[in-house]
């Protein structure tokens, strides 16, 4: 998957004025938000990535689409260290996780697919212990924090417990939460599951614009065909391997289908009749 | 969001980034329990349902003698006290590791584990977190058990601080290598019933040793190898302002292994893979 004209033009407009972004200016030009390469993952006997090799440029959405049981969780439980590498390498601008997982967790942001907000502490309370896990003084946490939560339109529940919030805030407010620490790459696992159509399309819409507006890379984990569309990267996974990757017209054409829906038909030989949700 | 200007960022992490993370990770575990009432309520009333009701029927239990740290005849509730104290800490560490197990199973666990700071560190400021709750308990118990006549000296309330917090970190360094080995909640009772209880009992918090030796000369033996009695005597003569050198260096030396054997053996796929992606995903 090669880096793309509008990435790479977005990135350059936005290290090269004042406002630098962070990562980037350390970067040498070019280097993939993320790169997973040879890939593979087991466990026990059951095989559940199978040599899973692709890059997110910055400043790009890669949706990565697979059903339920692809393996889209497992990789992410990689790219987060939260499993260890059996084979292959995961590197974040640059950063190899195994060998400098700080370095590279640093540009890392993530929404996992379980809720993982503390249900009794307030929205702003939930926001400064990440901000602390990620050694952000208090003060700063505070102004973050403040902006952020403005940002998503939830300031005037900062003082709410998050039991209160709804599942489409929770989402949102999850997301503000991962970038707190200003990542320059933003995994999300299925984020717009069980959310209602209005607060789906808002997050996406949201998350769309941090890569536009902010050169963020995105890994967006969906089973959903409905959440790509043609701009987008797309790395289709099924039964933990990966079937196509390439821009989202590429594959459509290289699998000889009118849409992402059909082509992942086809990729799938139609081996998951009815296992699609969407 | 707005970006704004930051300079290169060394490699690594500053001091104040560590002291942030750890203070960030206490508070948390801070507010969690003071919003977990029941836990705080229970915690307290065990040991004082010891000291009101267990201790006032075996009075005599001591005997005639004195030893030290005491200088005098003591009531049997001032000699169980201090065991009582590690009591709590005990309850609280395998708390504390429920509460990890818990975590991991709500995902709470993985905002942690996403932070860019050493894993073995995150581990320790939780420990630490833990440590830091057990301290309330103790010393809410000691406020209490103070109307029960149960005085040491002033000094003693102090002097016993760094003893709690070695003892805290031992117990809840205990409970995490535990909990490391136990893959699901229902596990947990078990396990309180196989570590806690033989803890607790065969121990010097409810009963002198001397007292033990006289009974059954191999229970003494165990006794005096649970690294428990050292946390119970640590405490027990640091609340008198003295130092007993063999607890010390029990106490010390196990929290070392424990913590050292904890941190190895956290492996975050082991609570992870039964419910993620194993399991299915949903």
């Amino acid at each position: 998957m090669g880096h793309h004209d509008h990435a790479a033009m977005t990135m350059a407009d936005t290290a090269g004025g004042d406002q630098a972004l962070p990562g980037a200016e350390t970067q040498p030009a070019g280097v993939a938000a993320l790169s997973i390469a040879g890939i593979s993952h087991s466990y026990g006997p059951r095989r559940a990535l199978i040599d899973i090799s692709f890059t997110v440029a910055p400043a790009s959405f890669t949706a990565l689409l697979g059903l339920n049981g692809a393996g889209k969780s497992t990789l992410f439980s990689l790219i987060t260290r939260l499993f260890g590498i059996q084979t292959g390498q995961i590197s974040i601008f640059g950063h190899d996780i195994s060998r400098e997982p700080g370095e590279a967790l640093r540009l890392l942001g993530v929404v996992f697919q379980p809720r993982t907000l503390d249900l009794d502490l307030s929205l702003k309370q939930n926001l400064l212990y990440h901000a602390a896990l990620h050694g952000i003084s208090r003060r700063e946490a505070a102004e973050r924090s403040a902006e952020l939560l403005a940002r998503i339109g939830l300031s005037d529940r900062a003082a709410s417990k998050v039991r209160d919030l709804s599942g489409g805030q929770m989402r949102r407010l999850e997301i503000a939460r991962a970038l707190l620490h200003r990542p320059r790459l933003l995994l999300l696992d299925e984020p717009t599951v069980g959310l209602d159509v209005k607060a789906r399309a808002d997050i996406l819409t949201h998350v769309r614009q941090l890569v536009t507006e902010q050169g963020i890379g995105v890994l967006w984990a969906t089973h959903l065909f409905d959440e790509i569309t043609a701009s987008d990267d797309l790395v289709v996974l099924h039964q933990g391997k990966m079937l196509a990757r390439g821009r989202v017209p590429d594959v459509i054409a290289k699998a000889g289908g009118q849409d992402v829906h059909s082509a992942f038909m086809r990729l799938t030989q139609g081996a998951v009749t009815g296992g699609s949700e969407s | 969001m707005t970006s704004t200007t930051i300079t290169e960022r060394p490699k690594g992490f500053s001091f104040s980034e560590y002291m942030t993370c750890l203070t960030g990770i206490v508070w948390r575990e801070g507010l969690r329990f003071l919003h977990q009432r029941e836990r705080f309520i229970s915690a307290l009333v065990r040991p004082l349902v010891w000291l009101f009701i267990f201790a006032a029927g075996f009075r005599q239990v001591l005997g005639i003698s004195i030893i030290p740290p005491y200088e005098t005849y003591i009531l049997y509730e001032v000699y169980i006290a201090p065991g009582l104290m590690a009591m709590i800490q005990l309850f609280n560490g395998m708390q504390s590791s429920l509460s990890m197990v818990y975590d991991r199973e709500m995902g709470n666990m993985r905002t942690l584990l996403v932070s860019p700071l050493p894993r073995g560190y995150l581990l320790f400021c939780k420990l630490l977190a833990g440590t830091a709750v057990s301290l309330l308990q103790v010393y809410a118990f000691l406020l209490i058990a103070w109307f029960w006549d149960i005085a040491p000296p002033t000094i003693g309330y102090l002097t016993v601080l760094p003893a709690l917090i070695l003892s805290g970190l031992m117990l809840g360094a205990l409970g995490m290598l535990i909990s490391s080995g136990i893959k699901q909640l229902e596990n947990f009772a078990g396990v309180m019933n196989f570590v806690i209880f033989p803890m607790f009992f065969a121990s010097s918090a409810l009963y002198p040793l001397w007292r033990v030796q006289e009974g059954s000369p191999y229970l003494y033996y165990v006794c005096q190898a649970n690294p428990f009695t050292h946390a119970v005597e640590l405490i027990r003569f640091a609340l008198y302002g003295k130092i007993n050198w063999v607890s010390l260096a029990v106490v010390a030396g196990c929290t070392a292994v424990f913590m050292i054997g904890a941190i190895l053996a956290y492996d975050p796929s082991r609570g992870l893979a039964r419910r993620g992606p194993a399991g299915g995903e949903t």
